[in-house]
């Protein structure tokens, strides 16, 4: 602690002046704080590209027959959407930008442990989405769907490649952020925060971390051979030379069902953080929630096959893929019941972060649940590649991820720019936003029920009832998403001064720390010396 | 962490390991040519195995370090080992 100079000058980051000025301060800064923000307008940006993908895709849906596009147009929409959000969105999602911004604040450390490698994964990150990016302009937009299955990725005519070796890359900028992540939580811990006082959400982040560091390498591997296979004809995916389709989709699977992991860990984290602070209690279980987000992390390496039930597994493999699945879902309810009882008896505080909490326990309910009926193998044969999954998927990772991405963003949203958002706005947002949520999602369960298959730009005329009901959903949805984005970013510039530190009461230590937090975060390192959520 | 002592391994440390090394590739080589079916790939990984371990343990320092690396890393074997076996649990019942 001997660079006291800059420390005590009480200049928020935001406003700080380093070596460099404008927009170059920003993207060659090595402040956690604003490198979690430029990996938040990056995803503000992409968010914004592949939910209007979404849109269009429901508009092309909402009657039979060819509406406003062609099959091709529809397959490179569904890829180019899926590429975008999972791996360009939800996969460094929470840990990039809330992960960077907040879990040195949280456990009282002045940076992350390497701060130019923490630059470094969002220009590692920016390069894989250019090279996504440039597929439009060298052979078209890869239509395989974000998956890259064998054999469509290596027979597909368009040219698939910049999106394969994007994916790879952005791999890259994930392991980087999870490396970070691990050693700072190893050693950069300030005094008195020992591993069971540290909050739940870099608890999540740790367990997140592990799965970052040793899943990724698996696609990269994976998307690699599938760049061989198509260049080289090396034969390990082409039954035609003696490969093995279903290889491909273990490998990529070994990653994939982790990666889901990655997404919504430190979503339960955030919900963790906000259930407390807004019910006025001390969390319920506290090593509950930690234990059950490691074993979630762990087991989770180990259900990939519940993606290829019918895909020609042995018999043996399915059984034992099933039962595994659904020992998952035990650590995953142990968290609902234990943020439920949080809230019981709690001294409510009914806000915008609140709300979206809530609904995320709710969203993640219908997620979790509808995952039993994919995880049984008798009716996984029934609804296998209907929109059941589709609508399962989006409960969880848009539902999860997403509403606790907003629940994150409404929460931290002062201490980040020390400004306060329109709350009726926001309130007013999160309800349309919600009810177009279930509409868009709900008639989707129905509909695959019924047998409508994924993936098609048309459907039997059977189907167009539940079709329409979801297309309007997906209007309301994003209108909600619009007066969100608008409130906030608005607020961001306009909005009412917060200079308070601790506006919603927290117990954690970011809200210790002034709002903005000044460059080094601290002014004397902070200590501490009992539990994270004790309200008294 | 400065001041954590240094290990400095010596040449003969490193000329041990080599020669470790190069038998064991000329043993995974020479296995290839005995028949034993799908076991030629378990005898394969356990050859790689070892030779992992040698560069681990002494070239990259993990048998001097705090234990804790050791520990992760074997934790870390624990779990790709227990994927290839889930993997395989597939291919050998197929
Ligand atoms: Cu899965």
């Amino acid at each position: 602690m001997s660079e006291t100079n800059t420390t005590n000058q009480h200049v928020s980051f935001l406003k700080y002046q380093g070596k460099y000025k404008g927009l170059l301060g920003w993207i060659l800064s090595t402040d956690h704080k604003r490198v979690g923000l430029l990996y938040l307008y990056t995803m503000l940006v992409f968010f914004s590209t592949a939910a209007i993908l979404g849109l269009l895709m429901k508009l092309e849906l909402i009657a039979p027959g060819m509406t406003i596009m062609g099959p091709q147009t529809y397959n490179a929409m569904f890829t180019v959407h899926g590429i975008i959000m999972i791996f360009i969105i939800v996969v460094p999602g929470l840990p990039a930008v809330f992960g960077n911004f907040f879990l040195p604040l949280m456990i009282g450390a002045k940076d992350v442990a390497f701060p130019r490698l923490n630059l470094l994964s969002w220009w590692v990150y920016v390069i894989g989405i250019l090279t996504v990016l440039s597929s439009q302009f060298i052979g078209g937009w890869p239509d395989t769907g974000w998956t890259f299955y064998a054999p469509y990725s290596f027979r597909t005519p368009v040219n698939i490649l910049p999106a394969l070796f994007g994916a790879f890359i952005l791999g890259f900028s994930s392991i980087l952020t999870g490396i970070n992540f691990i050693v700072t939580m190893h050693r950069m811990r300030c005094p008195g925060m020992t591993w069971f006082k540290m909050p739940l959400f870099p608890w999540t982040l740790y367990a997140t971390a592990w799965i970052q560091v040793l899943a990724t390498p698996v696609i990269g591997i994976t998307l690699l051979l599938t760049v061989m296979e198509r260049v080289m004809g090396v034969g390990i995916f082409n039954p035609a030379m003696g490969g093995d389709p279903i290889l491909y989709q273990h490998l990529f699977w070994i990653y994939s069902h982790p990666a889901v992991y990655i997404m919504i860990l430190p979503g339960m984290g955030v919900i963790s953080e906000i259930l407390p602070v807004f019910s006025r209690k001390r969390i319920y279980g506290y090593k509950a929630i930690v234990l059950s987000s490691l074993a979630i992390a762990f087991v989770g390496y180990f259900v990939w096959g519940h993606h290829m039930f019918t895909s020609g597994m042995s018999g043996r493999a399915l059984y034992a893929f099933s039962f595994l699945t659904f020992l998952v879902a035990i650590p995953s309810a142990i968290k609902v019941f234990n943020w439920v009882s949080t809230m019981y008896k709690g001294s409510l505080n009914l806000q915008t972060p609140f709300y979206w909490a809530v609904s995320f326990i709710f969203v993640f309910m219908i997620g979790g649940l509808t995952g039993l009926v994919l995880g049984s193998l008798a009716t996984n044969v029934h609804v296998h590649d209907t929109h059941f999954v589709v609508a399962h998927f989006h409960f969880i990772v848009f539902g999860g991820t997403g509403f606790s991405f907003m629940a994150a963003l409404h929460y931290w949203f002062p201490k980040m720019f020390g400004r306060m958002y329109d709350r009726t706005w926001a309130n007013t947002g999160w309800v349309i936003f919600f009810s177009g949520f279930l509409t868009l999602y709900l008639p989707m369960f129905y509909l695959g029920i019924l047998g409508m298959p994924r993936r098609y730009y048309d459907y039997l005329p059977e189907f167009h009832g539940g079709n329409i009901i979801s297309s309007l959903g997906a209007i309301a949805m994003i209108a909600g998403i619009l007066i969100v984005f608008v409130n906030l970013i608005r607020s961001s510039r306009h909005g009412e001064k917060v200079t308070e530190k601790n506006p919603w009461g927290g117990r954690t230590l970011e809200w210790q720390t002034d709002t903005p937090p000044t460059l080094e975060n601290w002014e004397t390192e902070p200590t501490v010396t009992e539990q994270p959520y004790e309200y008294k | 962490m400065s001041q954590e002592k240094q290990h400095i391994s010596s040449y003969t440390s490193h000329f041990v390991v080599l020669i470790t090394l190069i038998i064991l590739t000329g043993i995974s080589v020479a296995v290839t040519r005995v028949e034993m079916g799908p076991l030629n790939t378990l005898v394969a990984m356990i050859i790689a195995g070892a030779k992992a371990s040698v560069v681990l343990a002494w070239f990259m320092h993990l048998k001097f370090d705090n234990k804790l690396f050791a520990i992760f890393t074997a934790l870390v074997l624990v779990i790709f080992l227990l994927v290839l076996y889930v993997t395989f649990f597939d291919y050998s019942y197929r």
